[in-house]
């Protein structure tokens, strides 16, 4: 069995397991709106967290094709990429899966049902996931600065038409 | 050249810093912050302390008194509005507005809570104004006012768009916008404020509008819209400028003037006005419907505001209608009575066309387009061809201040619906009295301050996103200039397949013209549902 099988009889923890930890980057009162509130319009990105990380396991762990796991990725890293975070720690989530592999496999790691080349592979696909990660936070940063663009054009537009410059 | 961090020192940060808000300061980094005031904007307003100065830097250039012209100021203010005396007094921190803030919800930062955001004033006011907190101290919550205070309340008061979304669920009815009022009109008094603010207050000041655009700048705009809007339906509208005895004095934000997409709301005006023989004049001098005032100081909201009444004098006409706008609509219906009012020397707003008596503007004096083209509707005096803006699946923003600040909610939703055969509503918790800011309103609109607007926006946009998934919306209206500019900017980044229109525009496309060619596009130039062979040919 693969280890990514193994992983999914895990998901439900896996997946709480990760929330917890990416939620947790946020101050404690703030946490406690993130994982209470259900409402997905009184918690916008609580819910967007937490439907976001389903997805992104469910694809991660089945086709794994980066055509798919792009927009999934984009729902997480498109609100952090705007927030107070370094660039670095916007992303450090994907990182939290290695540990978080080790964690849930405890036992099937300790019954050498898993072995180590198995999981070295694991690491690299989760570097493989961190380097799209990187490819979409870009995208957003890069995405921000044309928004900002585009408005001081729209700004001036009408002026250099009147003066026939455009 | 940035340090460069030695392999030791590489140790990612997770995330936020978990020290108590009053021991975590705040930080200024190039995109949190909006720029601040100029000195010459300063100068031409009256204000003090005019020089300029980074928040980037160390020393803000504050006067030497600095903390006794600041308490001197909360002192006077504490005498002069027993409302902010009682908001300083009566929050009892359950915590209800906590989690309604948009800046809070999309950014997580504590400090965007309404009631923290409040309380960096309030612990002051307790250190200072309270026997407890000058006994106590922290134990109750009060605090020195030190320079790291100062430059906290610099960074919150202005992340906050005074939208008043909090105070519809504090059971108090505390309107904390009214504190970041407070908070921001004690900045001033030391020279601390955006130049997004007291630019547009000081233009608004010499040339009356927030742009500067001067009156034969102003005319030759306008004059050049009616060009474009005979290239699309071959109607010459014939505004007209400052002219004495006109029946009505229109004003609207000078935005629309020149940013697309509020050009086309403008449009929308031009067309209707001339399509129903409305007796009116625009003015080149009172020729800003916003007020920046508002995000400056009481004083310098009055001085702004005052002029379109003078203006409203000075050509004798009988009353006001105002534009679609956001703010405007706050000052006039909050403050405007008694700061100016009441305007007796006007008469109440009756619709030429219906007869119609607004008593709502019985002191006023001033009703808004909306309104009065939702009348025109309502009794039939407009031809209307929704079809024509059937390639648009619309909803409807709220604006803050027209929904939460006079209850607007029907009427442009009813002139929506009758323009527009496709519209769907954002859910109910995101709407109406609960509406989410567009995270761009109080003087927050300006480019260096992107990032923290799509903070503010999320929640918004958010919404939005949701309403397109479920229905295919592609069309976001909405009634405020500050809007339609920034939602433009918003959805952009998070919800790229929406776009933005003003109401009128909406109108204007549907709007059944007497002596009109046949139409082909939209006043964007976008075919019209079935003429898109038509409008082909047209570009041939």
């Amino acid at each position: 069995m693969a280890i990514e099988q193994y992983l999914l009889k895990h998901k439900k923890s896996l997946a709480g397991q990760w929330f917890d930890l990416l939620t947790g980057t946020y101050p404690l009162e703030t946490v406690r709106l993130l994982k209470k509130e259900t409402n997905q319009f009184a918690n916008p990105v609580g819910h967007a967290f937490l439907t976001a990380i389903d997805e992104i396991l469910d694809e991660f762990l089945g086709q794994n094709s980066a055509e798919a796991m792009w927009p999934l990725l984009d729902k997480v890293i498109r609100i952090r990429a705007i927030q107070e975070f370094s660039p670095s720690s916007s992303l450090v989530f994907i990182f939290d899966l290695k540990m978080l592999a080790r964690g849930v496999l405890e036992e099937e790691l300790a019954g050498g049902l898993i072995d180590h080349g198995e999981l070295s592979d694991f690491d690299r696909k989760v570097e493989a996931l961190a380097l799209l990660a990187f490819d979409v936070y870009m995208r957003c940063r890069e995405n921000l600065f044309e928004v900002r663009m585009t408005e001081l054009k729209n700004r001036t537009n009408r002026l250099l038409k009147l003066v026939g410059n455009e | 050249m940035a340090k460069v961090p030695k392999p030791n020192e590489l140790v990612i940060e997770h995330g936020f810093p978990q020290t108590g808000w009053m021991d975590t300061p705040a930080v200024f980094r190039p995109g949190n912050f909006s720029y601040p005031g100029k000195a010459k904007n300063l100068q031409a307003l009256g204000l003090p302390n005019p020089r300029e100065w980074s928040p980037l830097d160390e020393d803000w250039k504050l006067p030497s008194n600095w903390k006794q012209i600041i308490l001197e100021g909360m002192r006077e203010r504490l005498d002069k509005f027993r409302s902010f005396k009682i908001f300083m007094d009566i929050c009892v921190r359950c915590g209800a507005c906590a989690d309604k803030c948009h800046f809070y919800l999309g950014s997580g930062d504590p400090k965007n809570m309404p009631v923290l955001r409040a309380e960096l004033l309030r612990s002051v006011y307790r250190k200072d104004f309270s026997l407890a907190g000058r006994i106590m101290g922290k134990m109750v919550g009060a605090r020195d006012l030190t320079e790291d205070v100062l430059k906290e309340w610099f960074m919150y008061f202005f992340q906050c768009t005074e939208c008043r979304r909090c105070s519809l669920f504090c059971p108090y009815g505390i309107d904390t916008a009214e504190v970041t009022m407070m908070g921001r009109e004690l900045l001033n008094l030391v020279g601390l404020n955006i130049d997004w603010v007291v630019g547009p207050a000081a233009n608004c000041f010499n040339n009356g509008n927030h742009l500067g655009i001067q009156p034969h700048a102003f005319k030759d705009m306008i004059e050049f819209f009616v060009d474009e809007i005979e290239a699309v339906n071959g109607i010459r509208c014939e505004p007209t400028f400052n002219r004495k005895g006109a029946e009505v004095l229109f004003i609207t934000p000078s935005g629309d003037v020149f940013a697309d997409p509020g050009t086309y709301t403008l449009m929308g005006y031009l067309m209707l006005f001339h399509q129903i023989g409305l007796d009116y004049t625009w003015s080149t001098y009172a020729s800003e419907g916003g007020n920046f005032g508002m995000f400056t100081s009481h004083e310098v909201m009055k001085r702004l505001n005052s002029k379109m009444y003078a203006e409203a004098k000075r050509l004798g006409v009988k009353y006001i209608i105002g534009g679609e706008c956001g703010h405007m609509w706050r000052v006039i219906n909050q403050y405007m009575d008694t700061m100016n009012g009441p305007a007796d020397f006007l008469e109440v707003p009756v619709s030429p066309m219906t007869g119609t008596r607004f008593d709502n503007a019985a002191t006023t004096k001033m009703i808004h387009i909306v309104e009065f083209t939702a009348d025109l509707i309502k009794n039939g005096k407009l031809k209307l061809d929704p079809s024509r803006n059937d390639h648009l699946v619309t909803t409807y923003h709220d604006s803050c201040n027209p929904a939460r600040g006079m209850g607007f909610f029907e009427e442009p939703r009813y002139v929506i619906k009758n323009v527009c055969n496709n519209f769907h509503e954002m859910p109910p918790n995101t709407i109406r009295e609960q509406t989410f800011c567009c995270g761009s309103g109080s003087g927050l609109n300006n480019d260096e301050f992107m990032e923290m607007r799509m903070r503010g926006g999320l929640p918004r946009a958010n919404a939005v996103r949701h309403v397109h998934d479920l229905h295919g919306v592609n069309t976001l209206a909405t009634i405020c200039a500050i809007d339609r500019a920034v939602l433009t900017a918003l959805m952009d980044y998070w919800v790229p397949d929406v776009t933005v229109y003003g109401v009128h525009e909406l109108v204007a496309n549907a709007l059944v013209m007497d002596g009109e060619t046949e139409r082909t596009t939209d006043l964007r130039g976008e075919p019209l549902p079935g003429m898109e062979e038509d409008s082909e040919n047209e570009d041939v």
